[in-house]
């Protein structure tokens, strides 16, 4: 993490990019308030998706060429351990942010106040797990040169359960409807991925260091 | 010395175990999926123009499909092949990490081009058939979306083979993938079913309810089991070939093409 925080700029990326992202759609489709506050929800995460997976391709990259990888495999310590303290130190600095800046995008597309709070707790539930998923993708891609094409191939199908709730749950409470259990399975979700994830993640590492 | 006999013949007295492990040594499974793959595709070609003359001809139509049902047959087999693909893939998959098996490994990178071909089918087919039926060649119904995302499962899997260079690598990498795969695939199937319920109100369900006639039913099953014998004898053949490039400089190579000319 404090290596991220060495280079600033490109820390500014991924919220950078869901700026942008999310500010094509009103351009695209028509500023018309209640067509966006409509589509808000699978804009947001869509765009939310998009910048984790592009962030993402940094988070073993720079390890795997100068070698720290493999210094961490032959350390002793559990390769498990590693991959989730790098995978939960890339989320607080590529995810955080969009959460954090994720009320300026509600109101951009407005978002009913209802499900603006909903927004954010699905965000902070649901950015986690792509990321401890992403880790498994980008730990099978980190030695290709061109692994971050390939990467979104394999982890947005996996990606399809996380959207469709976090989106459902955003559009529960815009319609004034409960939307709590969208939030339990989100956060079985991430319970589920952060116990098995880390493991998958240092077996791909293991293999593409072979 | 009595004691060391005793070790050394113990694992041949399972005939089971000692057929797989043989299996395990590429020259052994080279000879013995030569023997295998002809009488496969016969079995296959049986069946499948058997399945195909039961389901063209003799099956009555649909009163409510009418001719387009046909499409069934075949769209229905390739349906439940495309699911039972990915599974044995993540199955050979998790054999070829745990115990390190190099045959496993080709088997499950050998089954995903096939379990692939079998999604596009599948979405084609159905495709086909909803024009008639439904009046569109694609919804978003539950079924096909799962299916499109086992279709992008299957292609991850390909693509991450295809793009490691080294083979060996590359198959372990594609399994460990598979088997993520597999892990996600309920519940992505189940998400996306629900997602539909939820935005759809009402789904159209294929076979729905009614009980199925036996004159439909059977070129259904025949065509099923066909469908097997042509992923074994298709998986046998691209397993043969992976392994000749793989194996290319070693000497079993050298004999059995000497063999065989």
């Amino acid at each position: 993490m404090l290596l991220a925080f060495r280079r600033r700029t490109e820390l500014m990326f991924p919220v950078l990019f869901l700026l942008v992202v999310v500010s094509l759609f009103p351009l695209g489709i028509g500023p018309s308030p209640q067509l966006l506050a409509r589509i808000a929800p699978g804009v947001i995460w869509i765009a939310a998706l998009l910048a984790t997976v592009i962030s993402l391709d940094a988070l073993f990259r720079t390890d795997f060429e100068d070698g720290t990888l493999e210094q961490f495999v032959i350390s002793g310590h559990p390769l498990t351990l590693i991959t989730l303290a790098k995978t939960v130190a890339h989320w607080l600095v590529a995810s955080l942010p969009i959460i954090l800046l994720s009320p300026l995008l509600a109101i951009w597309m407005n978002l009913p106040m209802e499900s603006r709070g909903v927004m954010m707790m699905t965000l902070a539930l649901g950015t986690p797990i792509l990321s401890l998923i992403g880790s498994i993708g980008v730990g099978l891609t980190v030695s290709l040169k061109r692994g971050g094409q390939l990467l979104s191939l394999l982890v947005f199908p996996l990606y399809v359960p996380i959207l469709i709730i976090a989106t459902a749950a955003m559009m529960a409470a815009s319609d004034g409807l409960p939307y709590a259990q969208f939030l339990g399975l989100l956060l079985a979700g991430l319970i589920l991925s952060l116990t098995l994830a880390p493991f998958a993640a240092a077996a791909a590492l293991k293999i593409s260091l072979s | 010395m009595n004691m060391k006999t005793s070790r050394k013949t113990k694992p041949r007295k399972n005939p089971l175990l000692m057929f797989i492990h043989k299996m395990g040594s590429p020259p052994w499974f080279y000879q013995f999926s030569g023997k295998l793959i002809p009488w496969f595709w016969l079995i296959f070609a049986v069946l499948a123009t058997w399945a195909l003359y039961l389901g063209l001809f003799k099956a009555p139509a649909d009163y409510l499909q009418g001719e387009s049902v046909r499409i069934m047959y075949l769209h229905v087999p390739a349906a439940w092949m495309s699911m039972l693909i990915y599974s044995l893939m993540a199955v050979m998959g998790f054999i070829a990490l745990v115990w390190r098996i190099r045959m496993m490994e080709i088997l499950a990178i050998a089954s995903a081009p096939i379990g692939a071909a079998f999604t596009i089918v599948t979405l084609a087919s159905g495709s086909l058939w909803g024009r008639p039926t439904w009046g569109t060649y694609w919804v978003w119904d539950a079924r096909l979306t799962s299916e499109l995302v086992l279709l992008f499962l299957y292609l991850g899997v390909i693509g991450l083979y295809k793009s490691i260079d080294e083979p060996r690598k590359a198959a372990r990498a594609a399994c460990l993938l598979a088997i993520v795969g597999a892990v996600n695939l309920p519940i992505i199937h189940f998400s996306v079913k629900w997602w539909n319920t939820l935005h759809q109100g009402s789904s159209i369900s294929l076979l729905g309810g009614s009980s199925i006639d036996a004159s439909m039913l059977w070129p259904l099953l025949i065509m099923a089991v066909a469908t097997k014998f042509y992923y074994g004898a298709n998986l046998l053949t691209r397993a043969r070939v992976s392994l000749l490039e793989q194996d290319k400089r070693k000497s079993w190579v050298r004999e059995a093409i000497m063999e065989q000319d």
